[in-house]
């Protein structure tokens, strides 16, 4: 227990001196154990149980308790040339329920995070409409709006998967996907507003950062469910997730969420931007490569036991708990496997069921203490469910780099911890 | 003005849309009048790109390899490049000039796209000439070798997907499950399990 708020030497108040008596008192004895007379826990009065604590307006905006520290996005280094064109993982192993905090969904910039004044912001429609038209942020916040929850994924989770184990812990193995509420405007009512001709038939949002992210959508997703979205799980978009304004494209995969959203054109034909051509394109064993491959297939993973976190309490009760998603739609059903795949197990999901979104699912068992190969499996509404890796190598070889939704094992040994395998 | 619904938002003007509408389809359309040579493109390339990609495209430590490559693509490593993978020269054009170079964007102007993109055909020998001159008038004349190697999006009939219906929950495999491989082994996750 690290004391991060005790005064300097010279300041030491008697306060902060009982904190200090109180920590060396903790790690001395194992927490929570029976003691004679008592854990001391309980028969000794606690320090936040004598004093006051902060006053309300201590923490204007709140963080997490000093304890969940290392609740944190993580990064690889050597996955990339240099920071501003990178990601980080959103730390999965730690959270519950559906919706991702705020200041945990990943990262995905290709020019770092551009930091842009809303009232110096603007979106332009322009290309096969009636009226190229210039919004402000104000304007956009007259439209009538729509809330929705939605995973985030990128197309490259799980990609450094495709040759086998590589990295230790669902942080790092599936942590490139968030679910958060978005609040925005259909693009359907903005393009509308702007009038879109009968030959229109593609748009393109384009970013207002350095790398200026274009991605080619046809008309068909635009009209349907995309929103242009100012807010998420309640408050503005936090800057490195676009703020003001980003492009919300449900069940897709994350390249096309253009962040800093501002301007979408109208055309006749795709663009074929480099984020289309050079990458999100996957290549196959065979030297083809697929294009525009933009559905995120249904995918799932046991958040814990991981390994990031093991199993610290030995046999009897155990919660496996998990998310499942699909682009497609609803998750209809998690199986989960304990003997790699041999035997599955309907688990139960729990929490609202909402399409594109993130599922929660958990499943309860009383652990022997032996070896298990931990497995998931996800069914979407639609009755496709989550291939194994090799089915997936089996038709596209090991470079597609994206889009890899093979299902995931780990190794939880007897002593409860727990790693990232592949199994026959 | 036609076509407003809400009457939200106010009409574009015609420089605010050449001022952010600058791309380019692999067609044409978008290409602004202009032009370049391989010679030019040498030494805006020295100046401006290769302490990333390389004086020859050949990348610099982690950077992007921009020619090279051809051939590769079923390998176990495909090398993949302007040369060896891109399927449009409008992309080069487009993505150089709106992003390019890297933490100094739009800091080239039209002319010097064009060099820098007959640079980058010179150096995966599209064109082999030094005096090669691109310009909009004869962009598409010159076409990248893969382009015909792409695909539409068929994963749904892949055969696990393509099954569909119920999938086997009981002895689903005859033998005991066995591990082929570990993470641990190759040790390259960041911090240690637990920090």
């Amino acid at each position: 227990m690290s004391d991060k708020t005790t005064s300097p030497i010279p300041n030491l108040s008697r306060r902060s001196l009982l904190k200090a008596g109180l920590a060396t008192g903790l790690t001395a004895g194992a927490v929570g154990s029976a003691r004679a007379g008592g854990d001391p826990l309980i028969t000794e009065i606690q320090e936040w149980n004598r004093y006051l604590g902060d006053g309300v307006q201590a923490r204007p905006y709140g963080t997490p308790s000093e304890f969940e520290a290392h609740v944190v996005r993580r990064d690889v280094e050597w996955l990339t040339a240099s920071t501003e064109s990178s990601v980080n993982f959103t730390p999965l192993h730690e959270l519950d329920g559906i919706l991702t905090p705020n200041g945990l969904c990943f990262e995905r910039h290709h020019g770092g995070i551009a930091e842009i004044d809303p009232a110096a912001h603007r979106l332009m429609i322009n290309g096969l409409v009636d009226t190229p038209l210039v919004f402000t942020m104000e304007d956009l916040k007259r439209f009538p709006r729509e809330n929705r929850i939605y995973f985030l994924e990128c197309a490259a989770n799980s990609g450094m998967e495709w040759r086998g184990s590589q990295l230790n812990g669902c942080q790092y193995t599936h942590g490139m996907v968030h679910c958060v509420m978005y609040t925005g405007v259909p693009l359907k009512l903005i393009l509308e507003e702007a009038g879109i001709k009968t030959n229109a038939k593609w748009v393109m949002p384009e970013g207002a950062d350095s790398s200026a992210m274009t991605r080619s959508i046809p008309m068909e997703k635009a009209l349907d469910d995309c929103l242009v979205a100012f807010k998420m799980n309640g408050e503005a978009l936090r800057p490195e997730q676009g703020y003001p304004l980003r492009l919300v494209v449900p069940g897709w995969e994350g390249n096309m969420w253009v962040k800093w959203l501002r301007r979408i054109e109208v055309g006749d034909q795709p663009w074929h931007q480099r984020e289309e051509t050079s990458k999100y394109t996957d290549l196959l064993e065979n030297g083809k490569a697929r294009r525009f491959t933009w559905v995120m297939d249904p995918k799932s993973v046991i958040t814990s036991p991981s390994p990031q976190a093991p199993v610290p309490h030995g046999k009897g009760p155990l919660v496996i708990s998990g998310i499942a998603w699909s682009g497609n739609g609803r998750i209809s059903r998690v199986d989960v496997s304990l003997d790699g795949g041999r035997n599955w197990t309907t688990a139960r999901l729990d929490g609202p069921s909402l399409p594109k979104a993130m599922h929660r699912f958990y499943l309860d068992i009383d652990w022997d203490g032996s070896d298990l190969l931990l497995q998931s499996r996800a069914m979407d509404e639609h009755g496709f469910y989550q291939p194994t890796k090799n089915e997936l190598r089996a038709e596209r070889g090991e470079n597609s780099i994206y889009h890899n939704n093979g299902i995931q094992t780990w190794h939880v040994k007897a002593d409860g911890t727990a790693e990232n395998v592949e199994v026959s | 003005r036609e076509g407003g619904v809400l009457g939200l938002g106010r009409e574009a003007t015609p420089e605010e849309v050449a001022a952010w509408d600058i791309d380019v389809r692999p067609d044409g359309k978008g290409l602004p009048v202009g032009s370049g040579t391989v010679a030019e493109g040498e030494v805006l390339f020295a100046d401006n790109c290769a302490v990333c990609h390389g004086d020859f495209g050949e990348g610099v430590g982690r950077w992007p390899v921009l020619a090279g490559g051809e051939d590769t693509l079923t390998d176990e490593r495909p090398e993949k490049t302007i040369g060896s993978y891109w399927p449009y020269l409008s992309t080069v054009y487009d993505y150089v000039r709106r992003a390019m170079p890297y933490g100094n964007a739009r800091s080239l102007s039209d002319d010097d796209v064009y060099a820098l993109t007959a640079y980058l055909l010179y150096l995966n020998y599209i064109v082999e000439d030094e005096e090669f001159e691109l310009s909009n008038e004869n962009f598409l004349d010159h076409r990248l070798p893969n382009e015909e190697n792409f695909i539409a999006d068929d994963r749904a009939e892949e055969a696990h997907y393509a099954r569909k219906g119920e999938p086997c929950m009981t002895d689903c495999k005859a033998d005991p499950v066995t591990i082929t491989m570990r993470a641990r082994i190759l040790d390259v996750t960041p911090g240690t399990v637990g920090d």
